[in-house]
């Protein structure tokens, strides 16, 4: 087929030529910007936290009238409520296991730091230290939250030490996420290893390693997710917070026996609705904004495809009907239907494919707006140029209807007058 | 003759249905996506207290020095304890407040209730004539029950509800962390969003309410314990909730209200000599590097806005764009086609303004119907951002009269604006061409 006389013909018709370019162009640069912020969301709600996330639980509740805990009486005192709430849950018929700890991956509720493995650094000096979220825990932590060792020991209860959360202590013995070893130690030896925590100048061992462990800081926390330092020390505080276990299938029964069991034990605390979660709900509500958003961009992404493909009908439609009599003379001199249907889809295929150059250019310098703006990043090549594909295959499935029709138009109607 | 052109346009209209579905469909769709993503960013990003807001002000301390600032040699966006206390005390505002959030438990006098868990700040007494809290019983406290450690609250509306019943609890205690306080006032609904006196700890949104809230020091000397963010740039030498208050660690909000411009340049050269003071005293090793925002500026440096919502704005827009132009297209075909008839009416006699007059009308009444359906589907999207958005912002996101009429105004503007070319093209048609041709 030539395009000479096609590239005529559209000559004819500038101004709609011109509007369906341009409105694959737009499509094209939006789409490709949206389906690229679908993609990085699905990929961060998608990331494994680490943990065995089914059947996991937590408790978190606050003392009433509780003993201070910036004295060391009252330190003691709070760790044995800690101590017996506990034996409680763990003795709990539904419960495999439970630790306390004072954050989760996704809550939210950081305790942020760096590690060095110089002494005496100044832990804001982003060069010699790597940030950390630390969870503060006991021996059961392992087996409660699912985490894989991949490199040394596990805590043993010889290590659990109890402080007052304000209280200034060291930190003996640490077990670090694998991101995090690496990052320390490079060359993959970290196990007994040295480091020093926020600049102190008492050491600390690195006994274990687990496989992954993602920090409770959704967001701002993001560039370091998955630099999680474990520490043997129950935090004694007028609050607590506990992961609970539940064996197989007893996930709600072992949630709903916790807050009588607990109120049994001492009833001067407070426990809400939201003092126990399943941390499916903890998930949920972490990456809720996430998921809106890819959801949002979904639905406008559909009806853009969904308008734009209605606007090529509309426009070819009307050309089939302008051009009707010329369409009956090329078939009247020897024109097949399959040609009548091909010349429309090539015409198609034209101003789609100057839509689409123009959209790519449009899409890279919205993307590029956006990443001045807001903290968006660089559109990937891949994008680009899924995106010319599908507003391609848009253009076909639209414009196969009119121009069908257009085929089916007979060649006696070249005899006819207009 | 207008009503000539709207029998005539609903002629046209009906005559070729299909396209006209599509050119309502695009605009309703286009203008609703565009509305409803506007409804949440008008909810986000409008002004807590339009009234007040240019004389409410955030100062901005830098004690951390060079190493502890981001890009941008931005001062931490909160203060320690020493700086905020030291602030109250010269008390050179007309009206400030230090201010810290807390998470206190509560026990009702029924003993058969269990406690409960409240949030709330720990004030000073000008907080509530500074931000014109609104009362239902009482009023704050006096600057003698700040120096005093009062042992004085004012609660929510809803917690009043909850605890006393609704009525009058002026006078009335209540067991807050183990310590008995009276209450001098219960508040009127009162729920700024943003919460604009401590955006570093609500993020801006907070669909919680504020319930309870206690003089400053007297949360202090009580011991209740702060709840919102503390950020060290060092760790603190001693150990307890004392040894945070002596530390650089920086956890308290501050506000402070100043009426004019001059009132502003004699607070900002105040701060500047505070910060020299304390450079001569040896605590800062820097130069002084404060800051003083008015609210608004400090509602956008601190990113109040989420930059999704803002995405979502500017995709929805760029939607409605594309929908416009998809309609372009299509009402270019549709009077083109009716060339013949033009030809005929223009023939006759009518002047193109005339011909303006039809077709824009026409455009009108397709701008029309698409709004009706961008209402619809706008009532339908703003019902259902809580799909879609965190619950903080959803919450806020209203649908009120002004929106409507927008949504209306908007389809039919841009629609008549999309109209304008194809009303051109259609204008100048040759009558003489037209005839001869048929």
């Amino acid at each position: 087929m030539k395009l000479h006389p096609m590239i005529a013909a559209l000559r004819k018709h500038k101004a709609g030529v011109v509007l369906i370019a341009l409105q694959i162009a737009l499509t094209l640069a939006i789409v490709c910007n949206a389906i690229f912020i679908i993609g990085q969301r699905v990929e961060r709600v998608g990331r494994p936290t680490g943990l065995d996330e089914g059947n996991l639980f937590v408790v978190s509740q606050q003392w009433v009238g509780a003993p201070s805990a910036d004295t060391p009486d009252g330190v003691a005192k709070l760790d044995a409520m800690l101590k017996e709430d506990l034996a409680t849950l763990r003795s709990l018929p539904g419960v495999a296991s439970a630790a306390p700890i004072n954050s989760l991956s996704l809550l939210n509720s950081t305790w942020a730091g760096a590690l060095s493995t110089k002494p005496g650094t100044n832990f804001t000096d982003r060069g010699s230290n790597v940030r950390t979220a630390y969870y503060f825990t006991d021996e059961q932590v392992l087996p409660t939250l699912g985490l894989r060792l991949v490199a040394g020991r596990n805590f043993n209860a010889a290590d659990v030490q109890n402080h007052g959360f304000r209280e200034q202590f060291t930190y003996p013995v640490v077990i670090v996420t694998q991101a995090l070893a690496d990052k320390l130690y490079p060359k993959g030896d970290a196990v007994g290893k040295t480091i020093y925590v926020d600049g102190s100048s008492s050491p600390s061992t690195i006994v274990g390693v687990v496989a992954r462990m993602q920090t409770p800081a959704v967001g701002w926390g993001d560039n370091f997710a998955w630099h999680a330092t474990l520490v043997p020390v129950r935090l004694d505080a007028n609050f607590t917070r506990v992961a609970v276990r539940a064996k197989p299938g007893q996930l709600e029964a072992a949630m709903k026996a916790t807050a009588p069991a607990l109120y049994q034990v001492n009833r001067l605390r407070v426990l809400d609705d939201d003092s126990v979660r399943p941390f499916t709900d903890i998930r949920a509500k972490a990456y809720r904004a996430d998921v809106g958003m890819a959801v949002l961009m979904g639905v406008i992404c559909l009806i853009l495809i969904g308008v734009t493909a209605a606007g090529i009908v509309g426009l070819t439609s009307f050309w089939v009907g302008q051009r009707h009599r010329q369409i009956g003379v090329r078939r009247a001199l020897g024109a097949r239907r399959i040609d009548i249907l091909h010349y429309f889809q090539m015409e198609n295929l034209l101003i789609a494919g100057a839509g689409a150059v123009i959209g790519i250019v449009m899409a890279v310098g919205l993307n590029m707006w956006l990443m001045s703006r807001y903290e968006m990043d660089r559109l990937p090549v891949f994008y680009a140029l899924i995106g010319v594909v599908a507003v391609l295959a848009l253009g076909q499935c639209a414009v196969f209807v009119p121009a069908r029709r257009a085929s089916n138009v007979p060649p006696v109607v070249a005899t006819r007058a207009a | 003759m207008f009503g000539y052109y709207l029998d005539l346009a609903v002629r046209s209209l009906k005559r070729s249905p299909g396209l006209t579905a599509l050119m309502v469909l695009a605009i309703g769709f286009g203008v609703a996506a565009s509305m409803t993503s506007w409804s949440v960013f008008r909810a986000v990003s409008g002004d807590p207290i339009p009234w007040k807001s240019s004389k409410l002000f955030v100062p901005q301390i830098d004690n951390w020095g060079p190493q502890g600032r981001d890009a941008g040699a931005e001062p931490p966006n909160a203060m320690s304890y020493a700086d905020a206390t030291t602030l109250m005390r010269d008390h050179r505002a007309k009206r400030q407040s230090a201010m810290y959030q807390i998470s206190p438990s509560i026990v009702p006098a029924d003993a058969s209730k269990h406690p409960i868990n409240v949030s709330g700040h720990a004030v000073f007494g000008e907080f509530f004539p500074m931000l014109e809290t609104p009362f239902l019983y009482g009023s704050g406290w006096s600057a003698a029950d700040d120096a005093n450690r009062a042992q004085v609250a004012v609660i929510s509306g809803k917690l009043n509800q909850k605890l006393f019943g609704g009525v009058d609890s002026v006078g009335q205690n209540l067991s807050i962390e183990g310590g008995s306080y009276r209450v001098v006032g219960v508040l009127d609904d009162w729920n700024p969003q943003p919460r604009f006196y401590d955006v570093v700890n609500s993020g801006g949104f907070d669909s919680g309410s504020e319930d309870v809230f206690v003089p400053f020091l007297t949360a202090i000397q009580a011991g209740i314990p702060n709840d919102g963010n503390t950020n060290c740039n060092a760790t603190p030498k001693e150990s307890g909730f004392v040894g945070l208050q002596h530390s650089e660690c920086v956890w308290i909000a501050y506000m402070a209200e100043l009426d004019d411009a001059a009132a502003a340049k004699t607070y900002r050269d105040y701060l500047q000599g505070y910060a020299r003071e304390q450079q001569q005293a040896g605590r800062f090793s820097w130069a002084p590097n404060n800051r003083l925002r008015n609210l608004p500026d400090w509602l956008d440096n601190q990113h109040v806005v989420p930059s999704d919502t803002k995405v979502s704005l500017l995709v929805a827009l760029g939607l409605l764009l594309v929908c416009l132009v998809n309609t372009i297209g299509l009402l270019l075909a549709k009077f083109l086609r009716r060339s013949a008839e033009i030809g005929v009416r223009r023939a006759l006699g009518a002047p193109r303004a005339a011909i303006y007059m039809q077709f824009l009308t026409e455009a009108g009444i397709v701008g029309a119907a698409g709004g009706v359906l961008g209402l619809l589907l706008t009532c339908t999207g703003v019902a259902s951002v809580g799909w879609v958005m965190p619950k903080d912002i959803a919450d806020l996101a209203r649908l009120d009269v002004s929106l409507l009429v927008l949504t209306m105004l908007v389809a039919v503007v841009a629609t008549m604006l999309a109209g304008l070319y194809p009303t051109y093209r259609a204008s100048r048609v040759q009558p003489a061409w037209q005839l001869k041709s048929n």
